[in-house]
């Protein structure tokens, strides 16, 4: 009689990086959900349309690179990519803009990398930052104004005949300025309070964003409760932004206060979702601590200083760059040594 | 209540305890034949006592290590030997060792003992040397001899014994019912244990997911001084320096042992056989083995002989060969398949599983690592076990033995969890190989120059040696020649002064001529001596580190090769070509070292000899 050989470990668990994907994919259903109810049928379709086509190029680029086909698409992480990128990208983005930034994450920044496991940087956001520098004006005039679904947003065809006319949107009554690009254009002329009088901010912080945020957050939650990620990535960057905040931009009738930084952008899509790509991260507890906060820096930084108003995309690409360096110093102590080797090992011996 | 401190990492596997728990601990009975092998622990392989045709009775001394580290092996029961042969033995290799096969007569009968009434009336050594002559290693897995671990360094003062009890691998039973039955003599040997090593703290250490064993061990211990310390389910607690952690927050420096922070862990069947040992003049000749798995329709424990053949225990536990997937032997975790049944229970074997396809399926096929870091969190030993995969699957051994690969101890709960169903203990075992490899080589290499630089030291010093009588030679023949020209001249009668001084004046030149040409011949000799033999030199080394590197390369590619050959993958035919190629760069470079070699020898040599 003849046996199975094989090495230990015999057993193993369930959980498997197609499920794993998957969790992150379900996760993001809440805040998938919120923006529809606020801000229309926008990202449904987007994320529809993302999707298909990250299948597609992930399938034919998978082709092309003579790979198994269905043994990769099956890993869902194409699919979690366009998921992201439709999610991420204005409501009334045209319909050739978000192609473009869903085959460049997957042909060029992850493929051409070398694929799943090998890209340096977050797929979603190397098509985000893309199509952000290539097409400015359809990046920035097609966020939705916020108006619940049942209540005053474009109906389902219009919406979707605004993307795929691929045409800019002008329609004044259906898009406006995201909150916090709002509020850091015009507090340099107006107080506070005035300018917290714009229809984007509602009566709470900013309409419908707030609601958005909730939501990723919730899904975070599930994804940490579950241990999909580790809480690492998040609080240190939203630690880090809320301490940047606080220590910079204290006065309201200045620079834009902490609660619109947590809750009016992308801040709880960005921690829980974007920069906790595992690829791309940091490893280490200690890594992770030092990535999440140079996010949450970052995103402060671009969000008050500098121009372009997504700070997220930027801020996790810049970090990107730097995950090797910190994965290098920041080694765990393992067992039974004083302290962790830091650095390269010496080259002394043969 | 004690304090425990939790360990890093870990995790819950599916503990699959219940089916071998079921009946008590069954005698396997004497099987057709015991297979013995010569070598059950770690250090020497001990020697054969007996000859083939010999009777032997029960407990006699078969096997003796006469040097080095080692411990005896002794007849599980009366009977001749039939044979002293290469046998297969449990090995993750499946390789066959020296074995004695016994054939019972069916009598069993005890060779005459001397059981120790009162141990504490004995010197330490005695006891020692009892526990050494009963031949008891390790029953945990290493094997490492009890008698040597028992004797820590002088300078090395044991304050904590701990008697491992965790037992956190999936399936294993065979300390929890050996608990449960024997506890009266798990804590007999723990107290002959402690009264040898006289430590401050005694602590008996049992997952609490063996509520039986807890009840039967903390009766056994009323009135004693020992502590029982029921941890939390975790695995692998029951790792040694895991264990450590847990019970005193301490951790084994690395590369070190625990005695090095006052602590010693042994295991609980160890303590049966010393107790065994002690009181009743009983060496190691059995050893209860847990076979298990839904392949066997019984499972359960077994009290079985050394040597008893796997395949008897199996049968006796009703082993459907049909159902059996994969046969292995320790746990799930950690354990290795068997290539066949055939093979005997030794003093470390502590449980076969019969799996089917189902209960421990082959793993799906290895998908990209995503970097999750599922792996880190997992790790007991607090390592990257993903950065030592990434280097280990990139041959870049050094940067693996910076993050402290050989601080891995091989749980495989890293595996264990990886999303992407990556071998990674394997890797890391092939990378511990290379290494090791590597050094071997170095170290071979090191040797070889050491000699290399000595030989030619000496040939230079020879060298020196000749050259410098040569000299002496010829300022001897310079100065007979002047001596007797001068004699010549003086012989001419009649010359003038002048003419005496001129001939004096000549000879002093002739004689500065003669030393400056020994001068000159032997600055030449040695410079041509020189140059040439300190050329080829690290022209070798060069030619040997290309040689070292094409060798390796071959190796790399021929693992590729047949590792591709065993999933039939369709690059078979390219590496073949690779392996090919790498073939011939082996012997040219064998061919250029072995030509430079004869080339210097062939310089040596004319240089020695003119």
């Amino acid at each position: 009689m003849s046996f199975v050989q094989q090495s230990s470990p015999h057993a193993r668990q369930a959980r498997s990086t197609s499920q794993v994907m998957l969790w992150v994919i379900i996760a993001t259903l809440p805040g998938l959900l919120a923006l529809t109810l606020f801000f229309g049928w926008g990202n449904l379709i987007n994320v529809i349309w993302c999707v298909a086509v990250a299948l597609a190029s992930e399938a034919a680029i998978l082709r092309l690179r003579n790979k198994p086909v269905m043994f990769f698409l099956r890993d869902n992480t194409a699919a979690l990519t366009g998921l992201l990128l439709g999610l991420s990208l204005p409501q009334f983005t045209p319909w050739w803009v978000s192609a473009t930034a869903v085959i460049s994450a997957i042909v060029v920044a992850k493929q051409l990398y070398g694929g799943l496991g090998s890209n340096p940087f977050n797929p979603a956001m190397v098509g985000y930052a893309l199509v952000l520098i290539s097409f400015p004006v359809a990046m920035t005039t097609n966020w939705a104004q916020p108006a619940m679904l049942w209540d005053g947003a474009p109906g389902f065809a219009e919406t979707l005949a605004a993307i795929a006319s691929g045409q800019q949107t002008v329609i004044d009554g259906w898009t406006m300025a995201t909150p916090l690009d709002e509020y850091k254009h015009k507090i340099s002329s107006f107080t506070s309070s005035e300018v917290l009088e714009h229809p984007a901010f509602g009566d709470g912080i900013a309409l419908g964003w707030e609601w958005v945020n909730a939501a990723f957050l919730a899904g975070g939650l599930v994804l940490i409760a579950l241990r999909v990620i580790t809480w690492h990535i998040p609080v240190s960057f939203l630690a880090a932004m809320a301490f940047m905040s606080l220590a910079f931009g204290s006065n309201a009738d200045e620079y834009a206060p902490l609660p619109l930084h947590l809750l009016a952008g992308a801040t709880m899509f960005g921690a829980f979702f974007i920069a906790t790509d595992p690829v791309s991260a940091a490893t280490s507890h200690q890594g992770k601590l030092i990535y999440g906060a140079g996010i949450g820096v970052l995103v402060y930084i671009i969000r008050t200083w500098g121009n372009y108003p997504d700070a997220v995309a930027f801020s996790v690409l810049l970090m990107n760059f730097a995950v090797p360096f910190i994965d290098h110093y920041t080694p765990p102590r393992t067992y039974g040594h004083h302290k962790p080797r830091r650095g390269v090992p010496s080259k002394g011996r043969g | 209540m004690t304090q425990f401190w939790e360990f890093p990492g870990g995790i819950h596997p599916a503990e699959n305890k219940q089916q071998s728990t079921q009946r008590p601990i069954r005698r396997a009975g004497l099987p057709g034949q015991l297979v013995i092998p010569l070598q059950q622990h770690i250090g020497q392989p001990s020697q054969a006592l007996v000859k083939v045709g010999d009777r032997v009775q029960k407990g006699d001394k078969l096997a003796e290590v006469s040097s080095g580290l080692g411990v005896p092996v002794h007849a599980p029961t009366s009977g001749f030997v039939e044979a002293i042969s290469l046998q297969p033995v449990p090995h993750p290799s499946g390789m066959q060792d020296w074995c004695i096969t016994l054939r019972p007569d069916g009598e069993d009968e005890w060779k005459h003992r001397h059981p120790i009434a009162d141990y504490r009336s004995l010197e330490r050594d005695q006891v020692l040397g009892v526990i050494r002559e009963a031949g008891i290693s390790g029953l945990g897995g290493a094997g490492f001899p009890t008698n040597v671990k028992l004797r820590p360094p002088r300078d090395r003062k044991v304050s904590t014994l701990i008697l491992n009890g965790a037992e956190c691998e999936p399936y294993i039973t065979a300390d929890d019912m050996t608990m449960r039955e024997k506890a009266a003599e798990v804590v007999a040997g723990m107290k002959v244990m402690a009264w040898l090593l006289r430590p401050e703290r005694c602590v008996i250490a049992i997952e609490d997911n063996k509520p039986e064993a807890i009840d039967a061990i903390n009766t056994a211990i009323q009135g004693t001084q020992i502590e029982l310390a029921v941890i939390p389910t975790k695995y692998p607690s029951g790792g040694e320096k895991q264990l450590i952690h847990i019970l005193t927050g301490m951790e084994v420096p690395s590369g070190g042992i625990p005695a090095d922070i006052g602590v010693m862990c042994q295991n609980i069947g160890t303590a049966v056989a010393v107790a065994q040992a002690v009181f009743e003049d009983k060496p190691l000749i059995s050893r209860v083995v847990t076979i298990t798995g839904n392949g066997v329709t019984e499972p359960g424990n077994f009290e079985a002989l050394i040597g008893t053949p796997m395949s008897f225990l199996l049968e006796q536990a009703g082993l459907d060969t049909n159902r059996t997937n994969r046969l292995v032997l320790g746990g799930p975790m950690m354990g290795y398949t068997l290539t066949s049944t055939a093979v005997p229970v030794v003093k470390t074997s502590n449980c076969v599983i019969a799996a089917t396809d189902t209960e421990l399926p082959a793993p799906p096929p290895e998908q990209p690592c995503i970097r999750c870091g599922e792996c880190a969190l997992a790790c007991p030993m607090e390592l990257l076990p993903q950065q030592l995969f990434w280097h280990a699957k990139a041959g870049e051994f050094e940067k693996a033995e910076h993050l402290n690969l050989f601080d891995c101890i091989e749980c495989g709960a890293c595996s264990y969890v990886c999303p992407s169903s990556i071998p990674l203990v394997q890797y890391y075992r092939h990378a511990k190989d290379e290494i090791r490899v590597q050094r071997a080589e170095q170290e071979k290499a090191d040797r070889a120059r050491e000699r290399f630089e000595a030989r030619q030291e000496r040939l230079e010093r020879e060298k020196q040696e000749k050259e410098q009588r040569r000299k002496e030679r010829a300022k001897a023949a310079a100065a007979t020649q002047a001596r007797k020209k001068a004699e010549a001249e003086q012989a001419v009668p009649a010359k003038s002064a002048d003419n005496d001084e001129r001939a004096a004046k000549a000879a002093l030149v002739q004689q500065a001529l003669a030393r400056k040409k020994a001068k000159t011949e032997a600055s030449n000799s040695s410079n041509t001596g020189d140059t040439p033999a300190a050329e080829p030199e690290p022209d070798i080394d060069a030619l040997e580190k290309q040689l070292a590197q094409a060798q390796a390369k071959l190796r790399n590619m021929e693992g590729m090769l047949n590792e591709a050959r065993a999933k039939e993958a369709d690059n078979v035919d390219k590496l073949e070509r690779a392996v090919a190629k790498n073939h011939d760069r082996v012997k040219r470079a064998e061919e250029a070292l072995t030509e430079v070699r004869q080339r210097i020898a062939r310089q040596t040599e004319s240089h020695s000899t003119d």
